[in-house]
């Protein structure tokens, strides 16, 4: 327990640390490098909360994929007229303000709500004892006779499948 | 001092405030969608907080918060992808990814 708490102060600090260098670095290459790290620590704060597949696909997807195509991205295209590469707005002051209250009202939402979960849990001791994350989260996802997530499942593929046409179409050379 | 559902909580709604910020007040495209990028990673961290504290009985074993993570990363995956495809097809047109500068729906 004393392990898992300071484990998570580690990963939140180096998070919101890697978060705020991605939005207030100079050079967006380097603003990537940062979002990798940002991916990579919230894997480490999904293993904590027993979470192994999702911390696996996110390294996977996010620090593997996502990252890769956003250099890619940066490879391509360049901002003009900019002294910087990753330049902020005339009225960065107000998108401060706004997300600082955005916040702040999400905060109270938090600190006033009442919550139908409680607060202190053993995630791990809802699982039966035999069953690991992985294979509860296969059965859930692939069996069509108990109750799972079968038709969403198969929505996902339809919406990747467009994403896949719909990249190809809207970056090809006319 | 064990870990509670507000730890995670508020670590959620500080990174979406970051993304949020990046997202509003970046002018290069591809930081923006780095702001968005960090936004659904901190409802990602939300989510899988309240189903690691969720004990209602017929739903903690069905693991919901973190099927909706999983679903969101795929989305986010194709979000990703068409996006940054729409950003090289603007700079094709524009030569520029400066969202101040790309007001073609502007009339």
């Amino acid at each position: 327990m004393i392990l898992a708490t300071i484990l998570f102060w580690v990963f939140a600090v180096i998070l919101v640390g890697a978060a705020l260098l991605v939005v207030g670095l100079r050079n967006i290459v380097h603003s990537a490098i940062a979002l990798v790290l940002v991916f990579a620590m919230a894997a480490g704060v999904y293993l904590l909360l027993d979470a192994e597949f999702i911390a696996i696909v996110q390294i996977l997807i996010y620090a593997g994929a996502v990252t890769i195509l956003i250099l890619f991205a940066l490879m391509l295209t360049r901002i003009t007229g900019q002294p910087t590469t990753n330049p902020s707005n005339r009225l960065w002051p107000v998108a401060f303000i706004i997300s600082a209250l955005v916040g702040l009202c999400i905060v109270l939402a938090i600190m006033l709500s009442p919550h139908a979960v409680s607060d202190v849990s053993n995630g791990a001791s809802q699982l039966p004892a035999n069953i690991n994350n992985v294979a509860r989260i296969g059965q859930l996802l692939y069996s069509p006779s108990a109750y799972s997530y079968v038709l969403p499942f198969e929505i996902a593929s339809v919406v990747l499948l467009v994403a896949i046409i719909g990249a190809i179409v809207i970056a090809r050379e006319e | 001092m064990g870990l509670t559902l507000y730890h995670f909580l508020i670590l959620g709604a500080v990174l979406f405030c970051i993304g949020l910020y990046g997202a509003i007040a970046k002018r290069n495209a591809i930081a923006v969608l780095m702001g968005i990028e960090i936004m659904l990673n901190a409802v990602n961290v939300t989510l899988v907080g309240f189903s690691f504290f969720n004990t209602v009985k017929p739903y903690a074993t069905y693991l919901t918060g973190q099927i909706f993570a999983i679903f969101i990363i795929t989305v986010a995956a194709a979000e990703a992808a068409v996006a940054l495809a729409m950003v090289i097809a603007i700079y094709r047109k524009r030569n520029t990814v400066d969202v101040s500068e790309i007001n073609m729906m502007k009339w």
